[in-house]
């Protein structure tokens, strides 16, 4: 609650929040607040020539190229966005840290073998890996999550193995080993704190290429499957139509942007929230 | 040089009224106030001071470095040669910089290029001012690093900056700062990174090249010993304004303002302790030993560590760190380990501390150390405790000094509840800290305040011997002189054992009941303080006494003959066979190697 009252108390962190707040509430609202059911395609939704509407008053976003209503769709849309953004990420930032974490820790045979999956698996072209496993399963909106978290904490593990290696390194760890604490104690007590501040980083830098990766694997059939709407897929379907229809790709563009921008301007005020350090410092 | 003659040497700088101010959240804060001083030529200016007096940002002000835009000069002039520097645009004082004014900063391995080769760099600082075609500029080049008298200068031109030592890294800056013949040099803390026998050189170096150039030097220091050895003239510094300047030896005989007097007080000054057997703090009372069995026996303690490289990773060379150390420490007493960088001493602290791998035999209070597992059993850590050298790297930045001195008990399982806060505000009292300071974090405490929080620390789990590892060389002097006064008196109280490892004589000196003297690895000399003080034996021993700048400026070594050379490096082949330096015995409990003198000499 503190930490609420804190990330109030700065004016961005304030923007950032309500953003989110906005995305996510007319994601659990949609079923009640959205205009239209968003598989609908209506016959009014095109005009005589059979284009997408522009924005109006009966549409408030315009239609897509069945004419179906754009802002319901954005509004289911989120649903599949957010879960993929948040589930997906976070558990790619909770495998990576835990990888980064024990090899960067333990270090020796250890942290060898874990380091050198981590090193295999980013030479490996994510693109298809992912492809391959979405195939594998049948894709649904948790496989597609788990995949894009198969996928994504590679660059996370690296990333905290080499802060942790640097933290243990570090005197006041040393210091913790002169005074007799436990492996245990020095892991979860000392070094996860300070690990704390690029986890954050990482899992909201994180969310605009997740919420993009999801709309890739749609793209190639292999994620979300239509109709179930989805930020991704909304660009994708109406790319082509970018100079006739422009607010197709725009508007979801600038959806994509916002939600990743909020959870910067969040994550960086958490940062330094949850920094003791920085008290008095901003 | 030091009194003025009857024709006065020309005046080459002249600051009047300078004031430089720092933005901060609370609005503008003054670091320099008001300060006016004449610089002439062929003269040494010191501006002595503790840290945030403000000497180091006067030095920027006058070579317009100031970090932008936080840092500003408010007012005031600086006058090279009549012309207002302050006035000057950036263009105009690219010209000053290096040319006429030149900078040697504290550091030398950061202020070095690691990426180019030393002849580049010197290169670079020769012809920026002075273009020249190439074959003139390595020739130039050449000359400097002669004149800055380092070994084999033609080799030098090739080598890039890790490949040589601090010291010569230091030479090299010299050479670099002087490549201009420059008016004024301003030395930000040139030797406080440095060993004392390599100051002692470097200052010597200056010494000579003033006396051949004639260039005016600033010389910005800490070190009272440093500005004894080396000013004409000297300004005191404090809280950003000149509490005191003078000549040399007025300021060190008659101080006229308290400030200097304390700070001139709290100095630790090498020779003290003569005639007298025991520590400061004992009144100097020698320890009454008698039957007493040691604290703490250490055996042939050996510590290695392998290099490994190529393909394979295989081990290819070794650092050879302790080799064969064997000494006690007895109940209630200091023992104290000096020598320079590299002479493993802090290695063999952190050995004791079971903090890295080593061979040997480390008895503690009649239990056999371990040397395998950093996890060794908890009892045995309880009787041995450490004190960091930097306060604020040993404390974890994120827990609040309450925790952190709680912690080891904590750990420990030695008291939980109120009991745990009784201890810890006992604590708190115990080292002079307030108790409400337990819920704030290390990084809104001073430097001292920090350290004896690690004090605290250490001593919570009420061990018998501390090992403190330079833990006093990174504070000022007036607080190093109320740490250790705080030593001293826990030791009378309690009866502690102290490992006090340092490379400050002086403070040394102050402390000790016995003193070992370690050089490449092994104790070449050790003894009760006031024999290896008072009667040195081993060349090494005696080489490192006369290094000491003395805080006297009657005292002043009109040359440095006595010290050359650099510290030979640890590192050898697999097939290495150390020399072990047997120790003889040449009076009570005073024993000097005398297999190795040679290598030291």
């Amino acid at each position: 609650m503190l930490v609420l009252a804190e990330l109030v108390k700065r004016k961005l962190a304030l923007l950032g929040l309500i953003i989110i707040v906005i995305i996510a509430g007319s994601a659990l609202l949609a079923p009640w607040i959205a205009p239209y059911d968003p598989q609908n395609q209506m016959f009014d939704g095109l005009t005589i020539e059979g284009a997408p509407m522009p924005p109006s008053m009966q549409f408030l976003l315009g239609t897509d190229l069945l004419g179906r209503d754009l802002l319901s769709r954005l509004m289911y849309g989120a649903q599949t966005s957010l879960i993929i953004g948040v589930v997906a990420n976070g558990t790619a930032v909770m495998i990576g840290a835990l990888v980064g974490v024990i090899a960067g820790f333990f270090q020796g045979w250890i942290g060898t073998i874990l380091m050198r999956v981590t090193d295999l698996m980013m030479a490996f072209p994510a693109l298809l890996l992912a492809i391959v496993l979405a195939a594998l399963f049948k894709p649904s909106l948790w496989i597609v999550a788990m995949v894009i978290a198969m996928v994504n904490w590679v660059q996370v593990a690296r990333v905290i193995y080499t802060e942790t290696r640097s933290l243990s390194e570090r005197e006041f760890i040393e210091a913790e080993w002169a005074i007799g604490a436990s492996r245990f104690r020095i892991l979860f007590k000392h070094m996860l704190p300070h690990l704390l501040s690029t986890m954050v980083v990482w899992a909201t830098l994180g969310i605009a290429t997740t919420v993009l990766l999801e709309a890739t694997l749609s793209y190639l059939g292999v994620g979300v499957q239509p109709p179930t709407p989805s930020w991704g897929n909304i660009i994708f379907e109406n790319q082509t139509y970018f100079t006739s229809a422009p607010w197709l790709v725009f508007i979801p563009g600038v959806a994509i942007i916002l939600l990743a921008l909020a959870f910067n301007l969040v994550g960086d005020a958490l940062r330094d929230i949850l920094d003791p350090t920085q008290k008095g410092r901003h | 040089m030091t009194e003025q003659g009857a024709v006065m040497p020309e005046k080459i700088l002249e600051v009047r009224d300078l004031v430089t101010q720092v933005a901060t959240s609370t609005g503008p804060k003054t670091v320099v106030d008001g300060l006016s001083f004449d610089l002439h030529r062929g003269e040494t200016l010191c501006i002595a001071g503790e840290s945030g007096s403000g000497k180091s940002m006067t030095s920027l002000s006058i070579m317009g470095l100031l970090p932008q835009p936080m840092a500003k000069v408010a007012g005031g002039k600086v006058l090279l040669r009549g012309d207002d520097l302050l006035k000057l645009p950036e263009r105009a004082m690219r010209d000053i910089r290096g040319n006429k004014i030149a900078m040697i900063f504290q550091e030398p391995m950061t202020s070095l290029n690691p990426v180019l080769t030393i002849g580049r760099q010197l290169g670079e600082a020769i012809s920026t001012h002075d273009p020249m075609p190439g074959s003139k500029v390595r020739s130039r080049a050449l000359a400097v690093l002669k004149q800055v008298r380092i070994s084999e200068p033609e080799k030098r031109l090739k080598q890039y900056p890790h490949e040589l030592s601090g010291g010569m890294r230091q030479r090299v800056m010299i050479a670099m700062a002087l490549a201009c013949n420059p008016d004024v040099l301003i030395a930000d803390e040139p030797t406080t990174a440095l060993d004392v026998t390599i100051q002692a050189q470097i200052l010597g170096l200056m010494r000579d090249l003033q006396r051949d150039t004639g260039t005016a030097i600033i010389l910005i220091t800490h070190d009272m010993g440093v500005v004894a050895e080396m000013a004409d003239r000297v300004i005191v510094m404090n809280q950003g304004k000149a509490v005191e300047s003078g000549s040399v030896t007025d300021v060190f005989e008659a101080p006229a303002d308290p400030y200097t007097r304390g700070l001139l007080a709290a100095v630790p000054r090498l020779g003290a302790m003569t005639g007298i057997d025991g520590p400061a703090s004992t009144n100097g009372n020698a320890l009454v030993r008698g039957m007493a069995r040691p604290l703490v026996t250490v055996r042939d303690l050996t510590v290695r560590f392998d290099i490994r490289g190529g393909l394979l990773q295989r081990v290819q060379k070794r650092v050879h760190a302790v080799e064969n150390v064997s000494f006690d420490i007895f109940p209630g007493e200091t023992l104290s380990i000096v020598g320079e960088s590299g002479c493993g001493k802090s290695t063999t602290g952190r050995a004791l501390m079971n903090l890295l791998p080593w061979q040997g035999e480390v008895v503690i209070d009649g239990k056999e150390i371990d040397a395998q597992s950093r996890l060794q059993t908890k009892s045995v850590r309880r009787n041995v405790q450490m004190i960091f050298q930097d306060p604020y790297a040993s404390l974890d930045p994120r827990m609040t000094v309450g925790e952190l001195v709680a912690e080891p008990l904590v750990i420990h399982g030695l008291a939980h509840g109120s009991e745990l806060q009784d201890r810890v505000e006992y604590l708190f009292n115990r080292v002079g800290l307030p108790v409400d300071a337990a819920k704030r974090h290390p990084h809104e405490f001073s430097g001292g305040q920090r350290q004896r929080v690690c004090i605290a620390r250490a001593l919570s789990l009420s061990p018998k011997v501390i090992i403190a590892d330079e833990s006093v060389s990174a504070l000022d002097v007036s607080v190093q002189a109320q740490v250790l006064e705080l030593l001293g008196e826990l030791q009378a109280e309690s009866g502690i054992s102290y490992l006090f490892i340092s490379h400050d004589m002086a403070v040394v000196e102050q402390i000790s009941h016995r003193v070992a003297v370690m050089y490449m690895g092994q104790v070449v000399e050790i003894g009760p303080r006031r024999a290896v003080f008072e009667n040195p034996q081993h060349p090494y021993t005696k080489k490192l006494m006369s290094a000491v700048p003395i805080p006297d400026p009657r005292k002043r070594r009109e040359h440095f003959s006595l010290i050359t050379g650099e510290i030979p490096s640890p590192v050898h082949g697999l097939d290495y066979q150390p020399d072990y330096a047997d120790l003889t015995q040449i009076g009570a409990q005073h024993f000097v190697a005398r297999s190795a003198i040679k290598s030291a000499a």
